[in-house]
């Protein structure tokens, strides 16, 4: 286990320097100087700033040592500053990690709880009216634009029942302590999160629907229940223990999806994440900034995918032996 | 998989009918299916009469801000925060939803076979550098990648396409694999290999067409993701400003929803109907290519 777990992390480090290696490649293919396209075309970078950005990147020099001065920078933790916010890049991404990653676990858990729930319900009677409602809901579920899904959102609790906060991620005129906070966070967080989980609620009911009716006429089902376990143990510890393996593979898939999602999300409900940061710094030709956000949400991606594979082995002991 | 196995032979049989036929048979009798068929020609439709008969342009001011729908008679669907009709925007803005999600679609598709095919057809060390290529992709989160793409090579209708096509092949790249490595040990193949034929010929003559039907949805469900990667892009002010389309409508009246919500609702509808269309055909065609499959 732990040798798997070695080379998977080397094999995470591998993609992220390919990431790196992209990024400076998308420096050098976009049209123009690569020092002013790293000072952004804002118009506003000075002689001064030009021969910074010279000398700190190498530019004058061969194209494969600027790699490895620019490899070099990003393992001392230098991706870069921003000539917009004049700041360094990790500065400005480490600020905005955080509500990223709490957006998208939040809409994780959402969609996998509820999506679970719905498929098991619907698994029990194939025919019935929650199995209808789960394809139904599922193909319009996937084919709303996640943007829009948010705006009409926004429309409905901000004139119709305003319950819910619809922009940013703490009210203005906050005081109160921690536990205050976090509720104040929690809060702001229902409609973004539920906005993004749409897609991905509506794809894990239709998949934990399907895996749960294989699984639910498989042999060792109908022995449970001819031991004359209660209907619930039967679905819930012995079926469904089973039928989610497949959904941990998908949830591992569309990690990246989610982000990509997430990007859209942060930017209709004004929520200061990674995404937002990456849409304000593109728009601004921003680049050290937006390259960096793509190598962050790559590095999530790693992550995300290497816990996938964990917990994978972990609910299948048969793939921990080797055996199957 | 017995299926496809059942329907090449059944090519071979004396009274074969053809497998589209026989999927068209099935996709018939589908009412979903046929649904979704019927919304997708009617927007086509819809489309075409805008890009090609409509001669009213979608950047005219025509009467006064936010008229709401069926207040003005001449614009049924009010108009926008500058003035703007939005009927005539529906009609002119599908033309480039549509034709960049084809395209992307496409190009999606083509990388994703050809891939796919080399990676599973000849397997080794291909296979490997194929698959680290293909994962190193899945790693990029594809809507900000696309995004960077975008704005680094300047956005037109062509850069989005392309940018939409560079991010979202590996699905289908993995796809064309596990169909690939299936196939080729199949005995036609076998049978293909020892009258002589060459690799480019039963890869592309023999494995692909037999490969097709899995392909046939995935590359469906491809559009309907395409357009709204698309939508997405002009959302966030990605697209090309000088061409109307359903994203850039929104993505423009985004800031009055609390005044208005009818311009971004219209076009948001506009696009959940083409996405919808499209996906019941996909489901329909999966069924119809997987008749075993109908009982889920």
């Amino acid at each position: 286990m732990l040798r798997y777990i070695t080379k998977r992390l080397f094999y995470g480090l591998l993609l992220l320097v390919g990431v790196l290696v992209l990024n400076f490649l998308l420096i050098h293919a976009a049209p123009g100087d690569p020092a002013e396209v790293i000072a952004g075309e804002m118009g506003g970078a000075t002689e001064e700033m030009m021969a910074e950005i010279r000398s700190s990147y190498g530019l004058d020099k061969p194209v494969i040592v600027q790699l490895g001065i620019y490899l070099g920078n990003v393992a001392r933790g230098d991706l870069g500053k921003s000539f917009f916010f004049n700041q360094p890049v990790t500065q400005l991404i480490a600020a905005r990690i955080w509500p990223t990653i709490i957006l998208v676990l939040a809409a994780q858990v959402f969609s996998i709880f509820l999506g679970v729930v719905m498929g098991v319900l619907a698994a029990r009677k194939p025919q019935g009216a929650m199995s209808a409602f789960v394809s139904v809901f599922s193909t319009i579920g996937y084919a709303a634009p996640v943007f829009w899904t948010g705006i009409m959102l926004i429309i409905l609790f901000a004139s119709v029942f305003p319950i819910f906060p619809v922009e940013g991620m703490r009210s203005a005129r906050f005081e109160g302590g921690t536990f205050a906070y976090i509720l104040d966070v929690a809060h702001h967080l229902v409609l973004p999160a539920i906005t993004l989980g749409i897609i991905f609620l509506a794809q894990y009911a239709r998949l934990s629907r399907a895996s749960m009716i294989d699984v639910l006429g498989a042999d060792y089902v109908r022995t449970a229940r001819a031991k004359g376990l209660r209907e619930m143990i039967v679905v819930f510890k012995h079926a469904l223990r089973n039928a989610v393996l497949p959904i941990i593979t998908v949830a591992g898939i569309q990690f990246g999806n989610l982000i990509s999602g997430a990007l859209l999300v942060e930017t209709v409900f004004n929520w200061p994440g990674m995404g937002r940061l990456a849409f304000d710094s593109i728009l601004r030709r921003d680049y050290p900034t937006a390259l960096g956000v793509l190598f962050f949400a790559a590095l999530m991606v790693v992550v995300a995918n290497l816990v996938t594979d964990l917990s994978y082995r972990l609910a299948d002991p048969r793939i921990r032996t080797g055996g199957r | 998989m017995s299926a496809k196995h059942e329907m090449s032979t059944s090519r071979t049989a004396p009274e074969a009918i053809s497998p589209l036929a026989e999927a068209w048979t099935v996709f018939r009798r589908n009412k979903p299916a046929m649904f979704g068929l019927f919304l997708l020609f009617s927007i086509i439709a819809f489309v075409l009469y805008g890009t090609f008969l409509y001669t009213g342009d979608p950047f005219d001011i025509v009467w006064a801000p936010h008229t709401m729908p069926s207040e003005e008679a001449a614009f049924p669907l009010g108009t926008d925060y500058l003035g703007r009709d939005l009927l005539a925007g529906l009609l002119t803005g599908g033309g480039p939803t549509l034709a960049v999600g084809a395209v992307a679609a496409l190009i999606t598709v083509v990388i994703g076979i050809a891939v796919g095919a080399l990676s599973g057809y000849f397997g080794g060390w291909v296979d490997d550098l194929l698959m680290r290529i293909t994962e190193f992709f899945q790693v990029l989160p594809a809507l900000l990648f696309a995004m960077v793409l975008v704005t680094l090579f300047s956005p037109s209708l062509v850069t989005i396409a392309l940018a939409i096509g560079v991010v979202s092949w590996p699905q289908t790249a993995r796809l064309t694999r596990a169909e690939f490595l299936k196939i080729r040990e199949l005995e036609y193949v076998t049978a293909a290999r020892s009258i002589g034929a060459r690799n480019n010929r039963i890869m592309w003559k023999v494995i692909l067409p037999n490969a097709l039907p899995p392909l046939i949805v995935s590359a469906t469900l491809t559009v309907g993701v395409a357009i709204l990667f698309e939508a997405g892009l002009s959302f966030l002010g990605l697209g090309d400003p000088n061409t109307m389309s359903w994203g850039l409508m929104i993505g423009s009246n985004r800031s009055y929803i609390i005044e208005a919500w009818w311009p971004v609702t219209f076009p948001g509808i506009a696009i959940f109907l083409t996405v919808f269309a499209v996906s019941l055909v996909g489901d329909g065609l999966n069924d119809a290519f997987n008749p075993k499959l109908r009982e889920r």
